[in-house]
């Protein structure tokens, strides 16, 4: 007997982030169609900004999103320091090592929190619970440099609002060190697991020429051989003084990806340490009265990509337009690509290796095409795709208790 | 050659204004009617990286800006075009040529008003479906 069944998903809670609507088509178990729906969690920034003085503006984009929360408002200073004549002529040397600290802390918080999460989608609820316990120590480093854990309210056009100090350096080394057995213990755990690696390898791929059409950034790029980083390309902060690397993959699948972000990890504790190492004394403000007329572009390789600020100013005190572009507008885009032509048990994480967050994942409807039409939701498919993992590892280990 | 010869060189008489805001950051002024072409020179000829577009009212016109990556040099290359007919803003869709812009031109034809021709699929992106026909929300009102 087929019946059709409409069900309703949601409802599209505002306080969630990223709440984007994916529709999946599937035949069987393969997936023909996808439909990405958002907008339902559009606040209206832009206009906003267009009515807060260019100080209420860095707090107002900070809470674009509650991951990157510092990628923004970098991203904005920087567009505004461009008009008045570029970061490094105006903001003083020990701001610009306090500001790329912060940056490299969000890439470890942010990186760790999506690991946590990828492990959940494939069945892997240990990583998960470590990966987070370990993102914890990170959110008390940003307590002591910052004074809060998530929407640090550090940024401000010219320079910082909070000094580091002196006594918390060797604090925060200690931090670090202890951060990199577990990074070392989540690189293990991914790179020399089987199950992980049958799971993930040639799942979800996304070739380099496909990467180039659909312009996607950040991690997701660089896991399909595209070599950018905001970070070497156009320096901000002190990064063309830090000795590091961009992390590149060439297959474009999941695994590919999951390597960048863990290798990415060593890099940023290792830039963060070598600020803490090289920070100068000095002021950490540059006290900018008047934003002339003019325009600025400002940009910044947040943990999911190159975030654009772009601002026009009529010599007011408030900005006339303030463009906007977060990584994930243009990565999401590019789920269209990898989902279709996979199985269900592989679309969660498929749509989840772009990062985007979690109740991303939490939104979707499966329309089975053939006769018995029925709608799954977010928690279904995760159950599917830890039930496939399941049956990997009984594979590989033999039957499971 | 550096990729602003290069670009010289591509767009030719197509360049109507050539404005270095510093060594980073090169704003072209272009004809509305030269910015299909144009974009796809910088895009595939050129190999230069599509970052996003901007649209701004303005009192006199709708101004776009197509912002373009050098990623090996760190120059940013945004072209600007003029819509100087207010009433029907219309302009060439790009995203025929790489369909990473087809987001972008949705929100800007729902937020702004401005029309996308050849465009394969002008629909709402944020906005709900039982928005106001005609309200634009990032036009400014008189």
């Amino acid at each position: 007997m087929s019946h059709k069944i409409i069900v309703p998903i949601g409802p599209y809670h505002p306080l969630q982030e990223e709440p984007e609507f994916f529709q999946l088509y599937v035949e069987g178990e393969k997936v023909v169609d996808i439909d990405i729906i958002i907008g339902y969690n559009h606040r209206g920034i832009e206009k906003l900004s267009e009515s807060k003085h260019y100080d209420q503006v860095a707090f107002l984009v900070e809470r674009i999103c509650g991951i990157c929360s510092s990628s923004h408002p970098y991203a904005y200073c920087l567009a505004v320091e461009d008009l008045l004549g570029g970061e490094a002529n105006i903001v003083p040397e020990r701001a610009l090592y306090i500001r790329t600290m912060i940056n490299e802390l969000e890439r470890i918080h942010s990186h760790l929190l999506w690991f946590g999460l990828a492990g959940h989608f494939i069945g892997y609820n240990t990583v998960w619970m470590w990966a987070w316990k370990y993102r914890e120590p990170v959110l008390d480093m940003f307590e002591m440099i910052t004074g809060n854990r998530n929407s640090y309210a550090m940024f401000k056009i010219g320079g910082v609002r909070r000094d580091i100090k002196d006594e918390d350096i060797p604090i925060l080394n200690k931090m670090l060190d202890e951060l990199t057995p577990a990074l070392d213990l989540f690189r293990g755990a991914v790179m020399d697991d089987p199950v992980i690696k049958a799971r993930l390898k040639g799942i979800g791929i996304l070739t380099k020429e496909q990467a180039i059409d659909w312009c996607v950034v950040g991690p997701t790029a660089r896991a399909s051989g595209i070599n950018i980083d905001v970070r070497r390309d156009e320096p901000y902060g002190v990064f063309d003084r830090i000795d590091w690397k961009v992390i590149l993959e060439e297959d474009g699948d999941i695994f590919a990806k999951t390597v960048v972000r863990i290798l990415e990890l060593y890099e940023s504790v290792n830039i963060i340490r070598q600020c803490l190492d090289k920070i100068p004394k000095g002021a950490i403000d540059a006290d900018i009265k008047d934003i002339p007329a003019g325009e600025g572009i400002g940009r910044v390789e947040a943990p999911r990509g190159e975030c654009f600020h772009y601002i026009k100013s009529d010599g007011t005190n408030r900005p006339v337009r303030h463009k906007i572009r977060a990584p994930s507008y243009m990565n999401v885009a590019s789920d269209k690509l990898t989902a279709v032509g996979g199985t269900i048990s592989d679309a969660t994480i498929t749509l989840a290796a772009v990062d985007p967050c979690y109740c991303c994942t939490e939104r979707v409807a499966v329309i089975n095409k053939g006769d018995n039409n029925k709608l799954m939701n977010g928690w279904d498919l995760i159950k599917l795709s830890q039930e496939k993992t399941l049956k990997l590892k009984e594979q590989y280990y033999g039957r499971l208790k | 050659m550096d990729m602003r010869d290069k670009i010289k060189e591509a767009l030719g008489d197509k360049v109507k204004g050539w404005q270095e805001h510093s060594a980073k950051r090169i704003y072209i002024t272009l004809d509305k009617e030269d910015i299909y072409k144009s974009a796809e020179l910088l895009f595939r000829k050129l190999g230069l990286r599509f970052i996003i577009a901007s649209a701004t009212d303005m009192p006199e016109y709708f101004e776009i800006l197509y912002h373009f990556s050098n990623d090996p040099a760190g120059e940013i290359y945004s072209l600007r075009v003029l819509l100087r007919d207010k009433a029907h803003p219309e302009v060439d869709a790009i995203t025929p040529i790489f369909p990473g812009a087809e987001w972008i031109e949705r929100e800007i034809w729902e937020m702004l008003g401005i029309s996308f021709k050849g465009h394969p699929n002008l629909k709402k992106l944020l906005l709900a479906d039982d928005w106001p026909e005609g309200e634009y929300p990032l036009r400014n009102k008189k």
